[in-house]
């Protein structure tokens, strides 16, 4: 059963189409990669099912109830969260103010504090620098943040666009390794990536996007596989 | 004694200045706008005031929470009506003409409904002040209110940003309004929240305002408006310390200036300190350059 399917969806900026009629779904408890160049769409349509945009034709299902005329705020509340691209915390407010702007739509306070332990245990270096702004972290402290604060409002599904940008390669495998985490705790994982072969490793199922349309689709294992995916996106 | 006595106006002007300008700076800091019609909120409440107090003889601190209430309305209303449908338009200079067009809107209903005549405000403020050192320096009962007020309303506003839900809410609009909605934030609702907090501060500052220069006319709220816009600049646009500092700093070099040096240049000196820091500054006293990090 899907937790969240899209169907035929249609995005433009302006008279520029950027996504084609593009359908795919993620069951629940799966990682499923979304790949592709620079420009191909894949943050468009994380945007598109967060509700940031909103298309011109097609269909969002989640948890089977249509959200694609839903504004963004209460799609969160239905248990989405995205780490968006970039990671975008809130620079001047410190580490903990960011966490808990995760939990915003939260009402029962003693498991908010219970979920930041947790996230603390996770992510020990932001329980170190929990009363400094957000924006003089690192880079991959940032990405952290990011993860930490979607995490707090305990989703069902994760949106993560681009968590290993411009970090290096240890900390990439540091990213990879805690969204497998998280996955193994029962959360279903979107995730977009331009680093294929670390998206694939990790993937059950992927799609690969190419100028606002998807032009393939099948089990990681086999993309990682394949000949041509192999020549475009694995540089060999 | 005298310059105490201007210092100490200084202050409480400056305290007005801060009140109004802190409606500016949230505003701008979190809906990305100048509300240029802002300061003919003050002269909405004020007149609502002074329907209240000296038409129908209610007690001044009914008309007061009467002001308050409507002025919220109003700034509601305003932003839903006129501003909101032009958020997202091409050009940042539609919503602030869209403003201007506001601000003449009030000003002229306020004259079609209550003529140009300069009403005389009765002063909320019944406490008749402090006599020191032997009488040589008198402070009125409405300087030191509006004193006090404009410092409880700073740090209740503080309190409130700090430490409410909605407080940080507004923080996180402020800077990003896409990171935002995906936290599960209205950002419509809370514009509206901060749009109904500037304007209630309006009413306030209309309140202390014309209790301290009771001659109540249309065009009462406009030039403390745009002074109050330089406070917020002065201060650093965004920047709701900066608001405080900025108001404080344009009152107090308002009242010296009109003392000691020329009551009729007392302007001109306090909008040449804009240009000024302005220049040193572009910032303001307490604004940011904001930084990405990659």
């Amino acid at each position: 059963m899907a937790l969240l399917e899209v169907k035929n969806l249609s995005v433009y900026y302006g008279v520029i189409q950027a996504l084609k009629g593009i359908s795919f779904h993620v069951d629940k408890g799966e990682i499923v990669a979304l790949i592709g160049a620079n420009g191909a769409g894949k943050t468009t349509t994380l945007h598109t099912i967060s509700g940031l945009l909103h298309p011109k034709t097609g269909e969002i299902l989640y948890h089977d109830r249509d959200i694609t005329k839903m504004p963004g705020s209460q799609i969160v509340k239905m248990g989405m969260a995205q780490v968006p691209e970039g990671r975008r915390v809130f620079a001047d407010m410190t580490v903990e103010q960011n966490l808990r702007l995760g939990a915003y739509t939260r009402k029962d306070s003693s498991k908010t504090a219970e979920t930041l332990e947790n996230i603390y245990k996770r992510f020990p270096r932001l329980k170190e620098r929990v009363r400094q702004p957000a924006g003089t972290l690192s880079g991959g402290e940032q990405q952290m943040l990011a993860m930490g604060r979607a995490l707090m409002s305990e989703p069902d599904i994760i949106l993560m666009d681009e968590p290993s940008m411009g970090l290096s390669p240890i900390l990439v495998n540091e990213v990879m390794d805690i969204i497998k985490a998280v996955h193994e705790e029962g959360t279903t994982v979107l995730l977009v990536e331009q680093n294929a072969r670390k998206a694939l490793s990790i993937a059950d199922r992927a799609y690969v996007m190419e100028t606002g349309t998807i032009t393939m689709e099948g089990r990681a294992k086999d993309l990682l596989n394949d000949e041509s995916i192999r020549k475009a996106y694995l540089g060999e | 004694m005298s310059f105490l006595t201007s210092l100490v106006n200084g202050l409480s002007l400056g305290s007005i200045y801060a009140i109004i300008a802190l409606g500016y700076t949230m505003v701008y800091g979190i809906a990305k706008m100048l509300n240029f019609a802002h300061g003919d909120f003050i002269m909405v409440g004020s007149y609502i005031i002074f329907i209240c107090v000296s038409t129908a003889g209610l007690p001044p601190a009914v008309g007061i929470l009467l002001a308050i209430i409507l002025c919220t309305l109003l700034g509601i209303g305003t932003e839903k009506v006129a501003y909101k449908p032009l958020r997202h338009a091409k050009s940042n200079l539609a919503v602030l003409i869209t403003a201007i067009g506001v601000s003449y809107l009030l000003e002229n209903l306020a004259l079609l409904i209550f003529g140009a005549d300069t009403k005389s405000f009765t002063n909320v403020v019944t406490w008749p002040g402090l006599t020191l050192f032997g009488g040589q320096l008198r402070i009125q009962g409405v300087t030191i209110v509006t004193i006090l007020v404009s410092l409880a309303i700073l740090i209740v506003l503080q309190l409130f940003i700090n430490h409410t839900k909605n407080g940080q809410a507004m923080l996180a609009v402020a800077q990003d309004q896409g990171a935002a909605t995906l936290m599960g934030i209205d950002v419509n609702k809370t514009i509206s929240l901060t749009f109904a907090i500037g304007s209630g501060l309006a009413a306030i500052a209309g309140a202390l305002l014309c209790s301290a220069y009771p001659s109540l006319t249309p065009y009462t709220g406009a030039m403390p408006g745009i002074k109050a816009f330089v406070a917020a600049v002065l201060g650093g646009i965004g920047s709701i310390p900066g608001a405080m500092i900025g108001g404080l700093v344009l009152g107090i070099v308002e009242i010296l200036s009109k003392t000691y040096i020329s009551s009729q240049l007392s302007d001109a000196i306090v909008f040449g300190i804009l240009v000024v820091v302005l220049l040193v500054k572009p910032t303001g006293l307490l604004g940011k350059v904001t930084q990405e990090k990659v």
